[in-house]
């Protein structure tokens, strides 16, 4: 673990309404590492991550308690900007959801909403990011046709691409696989692995062998509480925590 | 997972158990024909081991399709992954029975060199370490194959003290004797390979039950 940490989570108590979500979470994220988010359903991983770019807060009840910061700064307390916060940490939803707009207005969309003009310098992005998602070589050429057009596996590279486009540091992957068949769910992988080089990735997941096969970290999430955190080779050949055996290897969850 | 995967790993753990029964078999019979001098029982470790070989690819293609299906995590990869390791030191011991027997064969014409001592000690030790290094995997007891890995210095011990008996006593005083006296040093290197196997099984329990390597590193026990 020598890696730096770009994101804390410190003591983080969530709750929706007077329901407490997640009790007491403490988590490390390290730079240009995947951190991989395992449990069961309603464990509160999903929760969780969306609390890494303040994306909670679009429902009304919810609250959190404790702190998580980013570069050693909150980004928890009232005086940050959510939007900005959004604009360092991007994420990737389970469903690809574009735009119903063009390929090309899909990845220049945020750039757009926050204000760039400089045509050339958006053109350059778009194609810059579509490379770095790993689709341009398949949408060079249709680059206006509809988003809707492509592939459920297109469609989840090119929000990938819209994620890229506004040059975030941290990208959270909700499930980014689990509407994908098995050769698109690959190229995503190979994806995750590339942009990690540059890119500091937590991803939610239900399939364990995708978490062994693309993070570096893992944590188990049960019940709201983080049971086990730690490398990823470690949690899935020699797990500390008999919960942690016992939901990787099927005997619950 | 489920109920089926369960099942398929019992049927693995008596596959390996079975793979366990036919090697101690052919051990004790290739030990009982260099004691007795019987070169037809030990025609019969030679002629059986066809069978253990058959069952060392059963049990391989086991755990590869076992892995390959289910992708296993955890307690439930190192038990597929002992298995398949115990498989090939089992297949091993087998062989050596082999080899043990083949030189019974081989002295089957000729007087005894000596009254045999040692080596009756060594493969008492060589029989205990496997039948030790077994119950552990069956027991999942880490403790019972700490125990195997003790013993082995002992087998190392005995082998020593059979070779400078048969180089001193016969080979050097009366270089005739040599012939004889290199199918013991055979047999002496066979069993404490025995011995060996049995180490690398108990190494293998440890890491299967508690998720600790202890291969290579002896001050980790």
């Amino acid at each position: 673990m020598d890696k730096k940490i770009r994101m804390k989570a410190r003591n983080v108590d969530f709750f929706y309404g007077t329901t407490q979500i997640l009790h007491g979470i403490d988590l490390d994220i390290f730079e240009n590492n995947v951190t991989a988010i395992i449990g069961p359903s309603g464990c509160g991983k999903s929760t969780f991550i969306r609390l890494l770019n303040r994306m909670h807060e679009l429902v009304p009840s919810a609250r959190l308690k404790g702190e998580i910061t980013l570069d050693g700064k909150s980004i928890t307390s009232s005086d940050v900007d959510p939007v900005e916060i959004r604009r360092k940490v991007g994420m990737v939803f389970q469903k690809p959801n574009p735009f119903p707009k063009t390929i090309f207005e899909n990845v220049a969309y945020g750039l757009e909403v926050n204000g760039v003009k400089d045509r050339q310098f958006i053109e350059d992005r778009v194609v810059g990011s579509l490379k770095k998602a790993a689709l341009w070589n398949e949408v060079e050429k249709r680059l206006h046709d509809s988003a809707i057009s492509l592939s459920g596996g297109q469609q989840q590279r090119l929000c990938i691409a819209r994620c890229l486009a506004i040059e975030p540091e941290v990208i959270l992957f909700d499930e980014p696989c689990a509407s994908l068949d098995p050769i698109s769910t690959h190229k995503v992988e190979e994806l995750i692995l590339e942009l990690k080089k540059d890119y500091t990735i937590v991803i939610v997941t239900h399939n364990m062998q995708q978490a062994a096969r693309v993070s570096d970290h893992t944590g188990f999430f049960y019940m709201g509480k983080l049971v086990e955190f730690g490398r990823t080779e470690d949690m899935f050949t020699r797990p500390r925590e008999k919960r942690t055996e016992d939901y990787i290897t099927g005997r619950f969850g | 997972m489920g109920r089926h995967f369960r099942e398929e790993l019992e049927q693995l753990n008596s596959d390996i158990l079975r793979m366990d029964a036919l090697v101690e078999e052919s051990v004790a019979k290739a030990i009982a024909a260099l004691r007795d001098r019987d070169p037809k029982a030990a025609q019969e470790v030679i002629d059986n081991d066809a069978r253990v070989d058959e069952l060392e690819l059963v049990i391989d293609e086991r755990c590869l399709d076992l892995i390959a299906r289910y992708q296993p995590m955890a307690s439930d990869l190192r038990f597929i992954t002992t298995g398949m390791r115990l498989n090939g030191e089992l297949e091993r011991i087998a062989d050596i029975a082999v080899d043990i027997a083949e030189r019974v064969i081989f002295m089957a014409g000729e007087p005894l060199l000596k009254p045999l001592v040692d080596i009756p000690r060594l493969t008492a030790v060589a029989q205990k370490m496997v039948k030790m290094a077994i119950d552990a995997f069956i027991a999942r007891d880490s403790e019972i194959a700490k125990q195997v890995l003790f013993l082995d210095p002992e087998a190392d011990t005995l082998r020593d003290a059979i070779h400078k008996e048969l180089v001193e006593e016969y080979m050097v005083k009366d270089p005739a004797t040599t012939p004889r006296a290199v199918q013991l040093l055979l047999i002496a290197r066979f069993l404490e390979r025995v011995c060996d196997h049995a180490t690398y099984i108990a190494e293998d329990v440890i890491y299967m039950v508690k998720a600790e390597v202890v291969k290579h590193h002896p001050e980790r026990l």
